[in-house]
């Protein structure tokens, strides 16, 4: 039974463009809180009104820090949480609606690369057993398709000569050639999106970028559409075309990549790309600008905009109060900021 | 040179003995470290850095399989103590630790004021009352608000908890900290705080850091020397600004091109291939399998040489 507060959200729906293949429209992922197990305590808001559409091919990141939402959204796409309000669009069906075979249909459609490698895949299966699984589930039946597939997948990802990886167990592997086995596994049912959790996260600096590479060849190759996951802004440039920065279960910002470097407008972009340093010499003699605090509560998220008690920018009696709405400042440039009310047009 | 030297290892080796035989982890490390600087020692996982770490603090899990040479503090060698005189002279007093991990690093069951407290009661001899005082100077000192002292570890934040793990390190006013991947788990902006904290440590406490990381851009915000390993050996040893624009070890050069940045358009590149074994690592030189400016004299072990005071492990500059 829903209660007042989650009857008391509005949603609006979009009609889905053509080209769109994911259409993700005031998306509202809640967790109730319990006391003793039974009696209602409030809801973690990990996901508070989020709308974006994913085009075709199209690679979006999504940059925040722990906590702001970003695999509550993640999962909310995988088809592992359910909307408390709002709705996904893919390719222009509404998730919800989907059941069984068209739910299974759909999850084939969509590939996960994990954050971790050593946790993804299970220790005592060999590689060539995590490999067939997906297309067990999935209905191939012929054991002989099902390792021509595992071959044409593991070329893909270069992991060569392939029959010396198969009888293998993952910890035999560097944790280079395991994220391949993980995007492999993510690819073998020909997705149309990809999901990459903090891909790179785990590995050495000098196979981070490797991966990467073999991860946008495969989005070209394939078409596909992908959403990255990271907090590290600095891999995002050789990899999407846009960013979306989320906060306290909000996006904040979304901008195409190059605008959002060159041209970072939101409060907390600025802080987050502050924060990200480049190597130099110079850097042990300058402090680095942090903004105060920590990111709130999801329970009781402040009122207003979610980054005004950090924001040194903050309008007293405007951002404190009302919550921001997105204001276009260019081409594919949105944000939610009150700076920027009278320099844009409000959508 | 001027400048006092606070740590100087010689010929440092850590090997364990493991089921298919010896891991030669840290084999034959040289390097010193003057007064109140930080250098940080840079290489891939597995290359023994963490090792070298514990081996400084003689924190050796049962399989070691040798442990030798100098490690010289302040004068005074002491790897010629006995493990109870290092306990109670070295260990926490001059020379501390903020391990790996510090969400694992804290007592579950212990509130961390206590935990904060126990190095000074341990060492200094202090009671309870007044070292707790000490500790609550501390959390004040690291940014951890003071009425957080009778939490437990698992009602603080990530950063909250790194803080708690530096406060740790930091009570008993030691000559040097070794910091292990202290940020790698946290978020930018947690991360460019205790990047600060760290900096403004230095500058009042006059602590010396050996910070170990693989994360180059971040090392760059608190290193003023920088030492590179591979394979269980220094590679390069070099000062910050040579090593940032300029490094001279092929390994490094490649390190350093790996690196993705945020305000320029170098496409970074990668290493191809993997570090060797260290079971039984190559003769000659340990990199020379992956290195593109590779040629005959590589298939010997390479001398240390210094190339305009910074020292170098490459036949290219012998």
């Amino acid at each position: 039974m829903a209660r007042k507060e989650v009857e008391e959200i509005q949603v609006t729906y979009r009609p889905v463009a053509e080209d769109t293949l994911l259409s993700i429209q005031d998306l509202h992922v809640w967790f109730e809180l319990r006391k003793f197990g039974f009696s209602h305590a409030g809801y973690v808001r990990a996901v508070d009104g989020v709308s974006f559409d994913l085009k075709k091919g199209e690679t979006v990141a999504v940059v925040g820090e722990s906590g702001c939402g970003k695999s509550s959204l993640m999962k909310t796409i995988l088809g592992i949480n359910i909307p408390t309000k709002g709705e996904l669009f893919f390719n222009g069906m509404p998730l919800s609606n989907l059941k069984g075979e068209e739910l299974r249909h759909y999850r084939s459609q969509v590939g996960y690369v994990q954050q971790d490698p050593y946790g993804a895949l299970a220790p005592f299966m060999t590689i060539e057993k995590i490999m067939e699984e997906p297309l067990i589930v999935h209905g191939v039946k012929d054991k002989k398709e099902r390792m021509e597939r595992i071959y044409k997948a593991f070329e893909e990802v270069k992991m060569t000569p392939v029959d010396e990886f198969l009888p293998k167990f993952p910890h035999m592997l560097s944790g280079g050639q395991q994220q391949r086995v993980v995007i492999a596994r993510a690819m073998i049912l020909n997705p149309r999106l990809l999901v990459a959790d903090e891909p790179v996260s785990m590995l050495d600096a000098s196979v981070r970028v490797e991966i990467l590479r073999l991860m946008d060849k495969l989005q070209t190759d394939h078409e596909l559409s992908v959403i990255y996951i990271t907090h590290d802004l600095s891999t995002v440039r050789y990899f999407s075309e846009y960013i979306f920065v989320m906060y306290a279960g909000e996006i904040v910002e979304k901008a195409r990549v190059d605008d959002l470097i060159n041209n970072p407008s939101h409060p907390y972009t600025l802080a987050l790309l502050a924060a990200t340093s480049d190597p130099d010499a110079k850097n042990v003699n300058e402090m680095q600008n942090v903004p105060p605090g920590e990111p709130p509560s999801l329970v009781k998220p402040p009122a207003g905009c979610r980054f005004h008690p950090r924001c040194d920018r903050m309008i007293p009696g405007l951002c404190d109060v009302d919550r921001p709405p997105e204001f276009k400042i260019g081409e594919g440039h949105l944000l939610r900021c009150w700076l920027f009310k009278d320099k844009s047009e409000q959508i | 040179m001027t400048e006092k030297t606070l740590l100087q290892v010689e010929n440092l080796k850590l090997y364990f003995k493991a089921s298919k035989g010896v891991v030669q982890a840290v084999d034959g490390v040289d390097f010193t470290l003057p007064a109140n600087k930080a250098v940080v020692v840079i290489g891939e996982s597995g290359c023994g850095k963490s090792s070298m770490a514990k081996a400084l603090l003689r924190l050796l899990p049962r399989n070691v399989g040798e442990y030798s040479g100098k490690v010289i503090l302040n004068g005074v060698d002491t790897m010629a103590m006995d493990d109870e005189k290092y306990r109670t002279n070295v260990r926490w007093v001059k020379m501390s630790m903020v391990p790996q991990a510090a969400m694992n690093a804290l007592n579950p069951v212990m509130r961390v004021g206590d935990q904060v407290a126990e190095p000074m009661i341990v060492h200094n001899g202090v009671d309870k009352a007044a070292a707790l005082e000490q500790a609550k100077i501390m959390f004040q000192r690291v940014g951890v608000p003071v009425d957080f002292i009778n939490r437990y570890a698992f009602e603080l934040s990530g950063g909250m908890r790194q803080r708690v793990a530096i406060a740790m390190s930091l009570v008993t006013v030691p000559e040097l900290v070794i910091l292990d991947e202290p940020t790698s788990a946290l978020d930018v902006l947690t991360q460019a705080n205790i990047m600060n904290l760290l900096k403004q440590i230095k500058k009042e406490i006059a602590t010396s850091f050996i910070l170990i990381t693989h994360d180059i851009s971040t090392s760059s915000e608190l290193a003023d020397n920088v030492v590179v390993m591979y394979a269980g050996q220094i590679v390069e040893v070099s000062d910050n600004h040579r090593f940032f624009t300029s490094p001279l070890h092929p390994y490094s050069e490649k390190l350093m091109a790996s690196v993705p940045r945020l305000r320029s358009k170098i496409e970074p590149d990668f290493i191809t291939g993997q570090p060797p074994s260290l079971i039984d690592p190559p003769k000659g030189c340990r990199f020379a399998a992956r290195c593109k400016k590779r040629f005959d004299k590589c298939d010997q072990e390479p001398p240390t040489v210094t190339v305009d005071g910074h020292l170098v492990k490459c036949w290219l500059y012998a």
